[in-house]
């Protein structure tokens, strides 16, 4: 199946993963490839049959509604590329 | 028995052997430790050794035992786990460069329980980067070899823990399986791996790749061994919402049980492909033969749905993959890109440095199979055609307790036979793939050696929550055919 550039830049921009133009032919290509192969599924008759979206059925678990408070704010923070305080600090969101 | 180094005990052994006071944690893990130092540079089993860490919990343990106390039944063994688990204090990567210097605020379900069994952490096993591969030829910290022929992969994505495992690196580890990365390795590398029934391990703390479809279990060199480390990991845990309350029978002793009356299922379509390596095929033959003389029975089943597993598993794992991984994003934790002007870029260019080529490929094929016009062609037909997978196992469970198979197509290939095909890569999960997607617990066996000497597995699969069966095939199997555990390397 054949994939434009175009689409391919946009589903990178979907997924946020800036792409060089060598990524982007070869992702090209690879992902037509492997669509392809994949369109095999077409072959299956599945009107009427149920998705399955995990293994084992067992519906949705319920719990009580209840804070259980995590305890070592600093533990997360540490991990921050950029910090300022209690906050993780980004670049600017409106660009320009 | 005489003169078996101390690095080769079984788990078991090594476990008894401390509570009964024949050697020390602190010895046991110091001789563990120096193997390290001299196997991993050649092996590159770990990503994080942990010398300091270990010692001291080694010395704690010790101490403990002294006033007559035992943390439970691993007291004082030293064991690894895949880089995917978090544990708290140690740097968790995933196998990822976007993950270099994470340090996880907490312990996962699976690591808390083995360090709760008294187990010593000696470091964290190598993998493909996010668990995507099968080769651990994918991961940012360097390619692991296989401990058989290090010209050759030790399989993936829990590779890392399989060579370790099998070079005597540790007495077991914690591997993770989305569609063979468990059992898959363990083949290719000689040792046991099991994949339990999705819900019977936590994922809490597993970092996600598919959440419908991985699963963490026990990689050790026997079927006991495996056996005692599931019932340690095993079990209901609130913090993950797919984990399934149902009791953690004694593996162990169904580890023992006689296969007398067990119905083996051969199912037709494993067996007839011409991808499968002869030598594969008559090793899993002899396994069969173990059973029958042994009391069981054979019958042919049918799978009909076999050759659609891969489409399948090829976009219902990227589309979650893709979701799940939206979150390294470089604002709270892992790699940022520098001199980002604005948010978005600073995204787009921290995921383009941070991720590899195969986890990209990964994203972009589920973004695409999610993405607006195509999410009911790709994705929503691959969730039909796995309920149609599902019905072709329960009704062979109704003919057969447990089926099997081979594990993979071929014994381990040379690293970077495969890197440059996507599609060839992923064939040598096409044995391995339909049991995650019908939730059913898998484990491979060592059932024999090719004629390079490379180890070949054999693949059990049960139905739902029947890991004793599994357990006690795949024993049968291991006392029948001893193949050695130890990969025969020079230190």
């Amino acid at each position: 199946m054949t994939i434009t550039r175009e689409e391919v830049l946009h589903v990178a921009r979907l997924a946020r993963l800036a792409l060089s133009d060598a990524e982007a032919d070869r992702l090209r290509e690879q992902l037509g490839r492997l669509l392809d192969y994949m369109k095999q599924l077409d072959r299956l008759d599945t009107r009427g049959v149920v998705p399955t979206s995990h293994a084992v059925e067992m519906g949705t678990p319920f719990r009580e509604d209840v804070v259980i408070p995590f305890g070592d704010r600093e533990a997360i923070l540490s991990n921050a590329p950029d910090r300022q305080g209690d906050f993780f600090r980004v670049p600017r969101i409106i660009e320009d | 028995m005489a003169n078996v180094p101390v690095h080769e005990w079984t788990l078991l052994e090594a476990a008894r052997k401390i509570r009964e006071k024949e050697i020390s944690s602190r010895e046991l893990t110091g001789a563990l430790l120096a193997r390290i130092g001299a196997l991993n540079p050649k092996i590159n089993a770990y990503i994080t050794v942990l010398p300091e860490r270990a010692a001291a919990q080694a010395a704690a343990c010790d101490e403990e035992q002294a006033k007559g106390s035992l943390r439970g039944p691993l007291h004082g063994v030293p064991l690894g786990l895949k880089d995917i688990f978090c544990t708290r204090g140690v740097r968790t990567t995933c196998g990822s460069r976007i993950l270099h210097n994470f340090d996880p605020p907490y312990d996962a379900a699976v690591a808390g329980k083995v360090l709760a069994a008294g187990a010593v952490l000696l470091g964290k096993h190598n993998m493909d980067e996010f668990a995507m591969g099968s080769s651990t030829e994918t991961s940012g910290f360097g390619v692991t070899r296989n401990p058989w022929d290090l010209s050759r992969i030790p399989g993936g994505s829990s590779g890392g823990t399989a060579a370790a495992v099998s070079s005597a690196m540790c007495f077991a580890g914690v591997g993770t399986d989305t569609g063979g990365s468990i059992r898959q390795p363990a083949s290719l590398c000689g040792v046991v791996g099991v994949k339990p029934t999705y819900g019977r391990v936590s994922r809490y703390g597993m970092i996600a790749f598919a959440s419908s479809l991985d699963q963490g279990g026990p990689i050790a060199r026997t079927v006991p061994d495996a056996a005692a480390l599931l019932s340690v990991i095993a079990g209901y845990d609130r913090r993950d919402s797919t984990s399934v309350d149902v009791p953690v029978p004694d593996y162990l002793a169904a580890s023992g049980k006689p296969v007398k009356g067990l119905r083996v299922g051969l199912p037709k379509e494993y067996f007839g492909g011409g991808g499968l390596d002869p030598a594969v095929k008559a090793a899993v033959e002899r396994a069969l033969k173990a059973l029958v003389d042994q009391g069981a029975t054979a019958v042919e089943v049918s799978l009909p749905h076999t050759s659609f597993a891969l489409s399948t598993y090829y976009l219902v794992a990227p589309a979650e993959a893709s979701s799940n991984l939206a979150r390294y994003d470089g604002v709270r934790y892992g790699h940022r890109a520098e001199g980002a002007a604005g948010l978005i870029e600073m995204m787009s260019r921290t995921r383009a440095e941070g991720f590899g080529d195969e986890v990209k490929r990964r994203i972009m094929i589920g973004t695409y199979a999610l993405s607006a016009g195509y999410y009911e062609a790709f994705y929503g037909k691959a969730q039909k055609v796995r309920t149609l997978i599902r019905g072709d196992f329960a009704k062979a469970f109704e003919a057969a307790d447990v089926l099997l198979t081979p594990t993979a197509p071929t014994p381990a290939f040379r690293l970077g036979e495969k890197t440059d095909d996507p599609l060839t890569m992923y064939l040598s999960d096409i044995f391995t793939i339909p049991c995650n997607l019908a939730g059913i617990p898998g484990l491979s066996v060592p059932c024999g050696l090719s004629a390079d000497g490379l180890p070949i597995g054999a693949q059990l699969l049960s139905d739902h929550f029947r890991e004793e069966t599994l357990f006690a095939a795949a024993g049968a199997i291991e006392r029948a055919i001893p193949v050695p555990r130890v990969a025969p390397l020079e230190g």
